[in-house]
């Protein structure tokens, strides 16, 4: 089996060379068949990767020693489930993952792309062969997940910190974000190698960008539940670099995401969107490559590798060709029309592009600065969350001002009195809400009542735009109320579905601003019968229980919780020892408050010798509302990347002729 | 490992086959040129991408009106230059 692993990775590493060496050839000089022979390259890359893929996931699941890959990342005693997610747990299954999505993404994209004009596919097939013989080679050559070996009795065993459910989720979508940036990527750079800078590359990825989106920002918030309910730390989002390694493409992807729209309304900022474009994708690069390197101290990191100036290498090249690409077809991409006001959509929309695109790059110097000052004076320096925290409410308390205001303001000019008009009551109801915000106590985090307050503002102006969209259109009669709001909808999916993610990124906020600006931690050492409280609550611990399961045995503290006089349920913080793997693991217990969407974290510390226990105790306001906002994400996505039939009637028309495959 | 042989090489011939299609399909063709849109095709890209654009604009202003984000006065003096622009790009063929 292992050999039909390495012949079918060696079969797609050819027929991806093929694709990027004669697909090449064939865009640049002309040939038709040789175009859609290297365009059948790639599907049949994407089979032989599929190959290969099940031959990693059988050898999982036969627990079948004889793969080094295998033996290293599961044991006998590893339940099924986590079993085959050992898939994407080590290196090289991850890079056999990236590369089976990125076939899986440029068949799909390359056979759908109906609309993006033949010369320009002909370009995207090499593009993306290119990035996909990449992986390929590190697969074949580098980092093979089909190296064996003489089978030993039992294997290492999974990451203890893997061993969670969302161990099956939350990898591929991030997988699914950061190698779907690679379709508008490919997409853009071939429009400028085949000298167009019209929107097809734009009209043929638009979906593609939105889903890559979004699964970086629902595969992210994943992450964030995963290490709040798992590392046992009490907090969701630590600025590790491996976190804000998915956190930089996912900005540079919403920065374009708004930009775009600049383009289609008004022609203006494609050399900007083909660069936002860029820096996505390269940071996308650069987010696998600080997880798989192990050039980082961070919890992602599981390997040292050699794969890093491999990775290094490749993504010099790509920003390298990328920008001499874009510097060449400068003249193409001038734009004729300019920005008529500094006070309309387009113009809040570019403000907002600015914060993005710098609260990504303060984000990069935040990770590159540690690595850069180590190879240049030996030693790293720690950039920690005070840096971090000062330029998210830097550039993140006026972005989300701004989802406020740019709702309200109309395209090319808005008039002080229009606005005047527009602004009264989304700013009344935020100052409202932030005089009762001081009245109630909130004035402790000043940052806290800013944040509050600016959420109400944007999450005021979404409902107002809302109800002004609905009133309009039943003003021109025939609907009800019910009906004209679902027609404002299906007639601007994209507006109205991005209304509801900055409706969820409100939520987002307040949820942040209210676990961390407001939370209360309590720490303390207590026997059996003793109690300590936390913001209004009473935990008395009752002593400890073990039990014992198959790759672990775990031991819990019962801890009563009481609020005033009412009992409201017993809580197990405690931990697990892993048997194989021979680490240790914290289990924390949470109890989940539904009126005030507020939840009592508790950690088991220590679990000491004696009997007693280091019981850590927090009390984290609103923060539900945080995973609540990863459910509203979700569905304006949804509602953004359905298909809108008027929209493609109107496209049909627009690319008649144009629209071909090769 | 039998099995295993017969999967590779399915995958192999497979893989040829899929490759070497588009030239057993058509083995000599009368034209193997990968067209690219001409000036005139291009041109008319250009224009419908316009029209689009001003049409929607205009739609876009029309709404804001209709919602209050744009005033009366700002609507009088920008829906005249949005009406022109749109009747240009669809005078021009777009």
């Amino acid at each position: 089996m292992p050999d039909l692993g390495r012949a079918a990775l060696v079969t797609s590493f050819l027929l991806l060379v093929y694709a990027l060496v004669a697909g090449s050839y064939a865009a640049w000089s002309g040939r038709r068949r040789l175009a859609a022979s290297a365009q059948n390259a790639l599907l049949a890359a994407f089979g032989a990767t599929a190959v290969a893929s099940a031959v990693l996931l059988a050898a999982l699941a036969r627990h079948d020693f004889s793969f080094q890959y295998v033996a290293q990342h599961t044991s006998r005693e590893l339940p099924l489930g986590y079993t085959l997610t050992a898939f994407w747990g080590g290196q090289e299954g991850s890079l056999l993952l990236w590369l089976l999505v990125l076939c899986g993404y440029s068949v799909a994209a390359v056979l759908t792309a109906r609309r993006a004009g033949r010369e320009v596919l002909a370009w995207v097939v090499p593009t993306l062969g290119l990035v996909g013989t990449f992986f390929a080679l590190l697969l074949v050559f580098v980092a093979s997940p089909f190296a064996t070996q003489a089978a030993p009795a039992d294997g290492a065993g999974l990451n203890p910190s893997l061993q969670n459910p969302y161990m099956a989720v939350h990898p591929p979508m991030l997988y699914l974000g950061y190698v779907g940036l690679t379709v508008p990527f490919a997409f853009a750079m071939g429009a400028l190698l085949a000298r167009r800078a019209d929107e097809r590359w734009i009209v043929a990825t638009r979906r593609w960008t939105l889903a890559a989106w979004a699964f970086l920002g629902v595969g992210q918030l994943l992450g964030a539940h995963w290490a709040y309910v798992e590392i046992g730390w009490g907090g969701y989002y630590a600025w590790d670099p491996v976190e804000n390694a998915a956190l930089m493409p996912w900005l540079a992807a919403t920065a374009f995401l708004h930009s775009v729209m600049i383009q289609e309304k008004r022609g203006m900022l494609k050399v900007w969107n083909v660069l936002l474009v860029v820096l996505a994708f390269c940071l996308s690069l650069f987010g696998t490559f600080l997880t798989r390197s192990g050039i980082i101290q961070s919890i992602h990191s599981f390997t040292q590798s050699s794969i890093g100036p491999w990775f290094l290498g490749f993504i010099c090249l790509i920003t390298a060709a990328s920008l001499a690409l874009v510097f060449l077809r400068l003249p193409l991409l001038r734009s004729k029309t300019r920005l008529e006001s500094l006070v309309s959509r387009e113009a809040t929309f570019l403000y907002n592009n600015l914060l993005l695109v710098a609260l990504a790059l303060t984000i990069l110097w935040g990770v590159v600065y540690p690595l850069l000052s180590e190879a240049v004076t030996g030693e790293a320096a720690t950039v920690s969350k005070p840096y971090y925290n000062f330029f998210l409410h830097s550039f993140g308390l006026p972005l989300l001002l701004l989802m406020g205001i740019g709702p309200l303001v109309a395209w090319r000019r808005a008039s002080l009195r229009a606005l005047g008009r527009t602004f009264l009551w989304p700013a009344s109801a935020a100052v409202a809400a932030g005089i009762a915000l001081l009245a109630a106590g909130a004035g402790s985090s000043r940052i806290g009542v800013i944040a509050y307050t600016f959420s109400i503002f944007a999450l005021a102006s979404i409902v107002l735009e809302f109800a002004r969209g609905t009133s309009a259109r039943r003003a021109l009669g025939g609907v009800g109320w019910g009906g004209a709001f679902s027609s404002l909808i299906a007639r601007n999916r994209r507006r109205y579905g991005g209304y509801v993610v900055h409706a969820s990124v409100v939520l987002l906020a307040i949820g942040v601003a209210g676990s961390s600006a407001y939370q209360t931690v309590r720490e303390g050492r207590l026997h059996p019968g003793d109690s300590m409280t936390v913001a209004g609550h009473r935990l008395v611990f009752r002593g400890f229980e073990t039990r014992t399961e198959s790759n672990h045995r775990a031991i819990r503290a019962n801890v009563d919780v009481y609020r005033g006089g009412d009992y409201l349920g017993r809580y197990r913080p405690g931990k697990n020892q892993y048997f194989a793997e021979d680490q240790v693991s914290n289990e924390v217990s949470i109890r989940h408050d539904p009126l005030t969407g507020g939840d009592l974290f508790l950690i088991a510390d220590q679990v000491n010798s004696d009997g007693s226990i280091d019981l850590k105790a927090l009390q984290k306001p609103l923060v539900n509302l945080i995973w609540l906002a990863g459910l509203v994400f979700l569905g304006g996505a949804l509602i953004a990347l359905w298909p809108d039939a008027r929209e493609e009637r109107r496209l049909a028309e627009r690319y008649e002729g144009a629209a071909v495959r090769i | 490992m039998s099995l295993a042989l017969l999967v590779g090489a399915l995958l192999a011939i497979g893989s040829v086959v899929l490759v070497a299609a588009p030239f057993l399909r058509e083995p000599t063709p009368s034209d193997d040129r990968l067209l690219r849109p001409g000036e005139a095709e291009q041109r008319r890209l250009a224009q419908a991408e316009e029209r689009d654009r001003a049409l929607s604009a205009l739609k876009e202003l029309e709404f804001d009106h209709r919602t209050g984000k744009v005033s009366d006065d700002d609507y009088r003096r920008l829906v005249g230059v949005l009406r022109q622009r749109a009747a240009e790009t669809l005078r021009a063929g777009g």
